[in-house]
């Protein structure tokens, strides 16, 4: 038990203090977890729209796939990151291997499928008549999709919070493909790892705890907007 | 609260705007990468820690350290995906040679493995003469043995002890392979009270900080020595390696005060130094 609240210590210490190259860790961790969250916002939420409101053959198969997608596994993703981005892989040339950049292009597979999962849930999950409604009042397409996004917008932002939480604490596909290089690639859950394995307990309780200040304040926020009263 | 929110797409417009930015001043940093594959030893002492950012400050380069165990860090070298390698498995090491892999291995300093274990000492093997026979003990009594099981270097010297002792633990109940780093495994067998090979300055290392509660049973044997070297990847089979940064590396891990800095690293915390500098010696010299 003492450690554990030696850890706590050492965590209002570090943050207190403002500690360095623990903010580098912080700020780069929700740097990169944001940025991924955000693009697979963009593709989840627009394919999964556009998958959702329109009908094809096979749709239930590519629905059953993205809902897979959304149980995929950090490391597997991780591995195939890393054998696409090697020097002497297909996309070597990029030379993006050990970056930042890598790390943000494996969470975005990993998140994407979870926010186009919810996606085509939550739309399909609206009352069928709604669109026809909206149409008939007169609205275009493009007005008709964004209300039926703002309708569904509770378990939407739920899809960005699951997919953010997924991607800020994962440390497989992270420490695969960025390296957990010190200043550089080293996120919470790489550094976390590293303390461990390096008998530091107090400081990998101290990382630990930022992590969970972080997830708390980013899900607070997404929840306030989740929960606010529609405007007037 | 209302007004907040009205703020707040400009908040995430601004975050937007400043890791955009800072990612990608990352991309701009490329030119001068240096890709060193090397042990988790050398990590989870903290040497390297030291010893980087003095090389980085004198040489502009932008060094990325890959821990991994010896035979993966190998693996990376086969691959060209690394650059420069620091391991620590003289029998690997020299078939990598051999193949081609790699060129100018250099000494650079030892330090030497201990077989651990708990202090009530099930297979009573304290004070052992050598390692085998600790082994022979260790299997006779079925007592506990965490092996890295990683190919890391640590698990290499361990396989060709346990081939020394004519024992095939594979398999055996009593021996359980975690498949972690040194420090973690170390952890393993702190708590789970096991026999294990590791090396002496992670071992010191992280006694100090986490008093693991491990006895050491053998140690000072010549076989039990921990040599590592510095291997340039060959640029003749892999063309996109930094060969100018991996000389540079080189270079600068046998150099005179690179060598003095390693033979104080760890003296002033645990009380002895955790390495043992070798440059330009022959690795005869060490007993090999």
């Amino acid at each position: 038990m003492d450690v554990i609240l030696e850890g706590l210590t050492k965590a209002f210490q570090l943050l207190a203090s403002l500690d360095r190259e623990v903010l580098g860790i912080a700020w780069l961790s929700l740097k990169v977890s944001g940025l991924a969250t955000l693009f697979s916002l963009v593709i989840g939420l627009s394919v999964g729209t556009l998958v959702a409101l329109s009908s094809f053959p096979g749709k239930k198969i590519l629905v059953s796939v993205v809902n897979t997608g959304m149980g995929l596994p950090p490391v597997v993703v991780g591995l195939f990151v890393s054998i696409m981005l090697w020097r002497n892989g297909p996309l070597g040339y990029l030379e993006l291997l050990y970056t930042p950049t890598a790390i943000i292009i494996a969470q975005t597979v990993i998140a994407t499928p979870i926010v186009m999962g919810v996606t085509i849930g939550a739309m399909q999950n609206l009352p069928a008549n709604l669109r026809l409604q909206i149409l008939a009042l007169g609205a275009t397409r493009a007005q008709m999709v964004w209300m039926l996004i703002k309708e569904a917008r509770l378990p939407l932002m739920a899809g960005v919070m699951a997919g953010f939480g997924g991607v800020i604490s994962e440390v497989g596909a992270s420490i695969m493909v960025g390296g957990n290089v010190r200043g550089y690639t080293r996120v919470l859950t790489t550094a976390t790892v590293m303390e461990t394995g390096r008998g530091n307990f107090d400081m990998a309780i101290a990382l630990s705890v930022i992590l969970l200040l972080f997830c708390f304040a980013v899900n607070y926020i997404l929840t306030y907007i989740q929960q606010r009263e529609r405007p007037r | 609260m209302n007004r907040i929110l009205r703020t707040l797409p400009l908040f995430v417009a601004l975050f937007l705007f400043s890791a955009v930015a800072s990612v990608s001043t990352g991309w701009a940093a490329e030119q001068k990468n240096l890709i060193l594959a090397t042990t988790t030893s050398t990590q989870d002492s903290g040497l390297l820690d030291v010893l980087i950012p003095i090389f980085e400050k004198q040489t502009g380069y932008f060094v990325k350290t890959i821990s991994v165990g010896s035979g993966q860090a190998m693996k990376m070298g086969e691959k060209g995906e690394a650059d420069v390698l620091l391991v620590h498995s003289p029998d690997a090491e020299k078939k990598f040679m051999a193949d081609g892999f790699g060129v100018n291995r250099k000494l650079v300093m030892h330090n030497d493995f201990i077989v651990l274990g708990p202090a009530n000492d099930p297979a009573r093997i304290r004070g052992a003469m050598t390692a085998a026979d600790a082994i022979k003990a260790i299997a006779r009594a079925n007592a506990l043995w965490l092996s890295r099981g990683d190919n890391s270097g640590t698990h290499a010297k361990e396989k060709g002890l346990f081939k020394a002792a004519g024992i095939n633990p594979e398999g055996q109940k009593w021996f359980q392979q975690t498949g972690l780093g040194m420090g973690e495994t170390l952890n393993v067998a702190a708590e789970k009270k096991g026999y294990l090979l590791a090396d002496r300055g992670t071992y010191l290392a992280l006694n100090k900080k986490a008093h693991l509660g491990l006895n050491i049973m053998v140690q000072g044997e010549p076989k039990l020595l921990n040599i590592y070297h510095v291997i340039e990847v060959n640029p003749a089979k892999w063309p996109k390696v930094n060969n100018a940064g991996a000389r540079a590396f080189a270079d600068f891990m046998v150099s005179k005060k690179t060598q003095e800095i390693i033979s104080t690293f760890g003296k002033k915390e645990f009380g002895s130094p955790l390495f043992f500098p070798d440059a330009g010696k022959k690795p005869e010299s060490l007993g090999l």
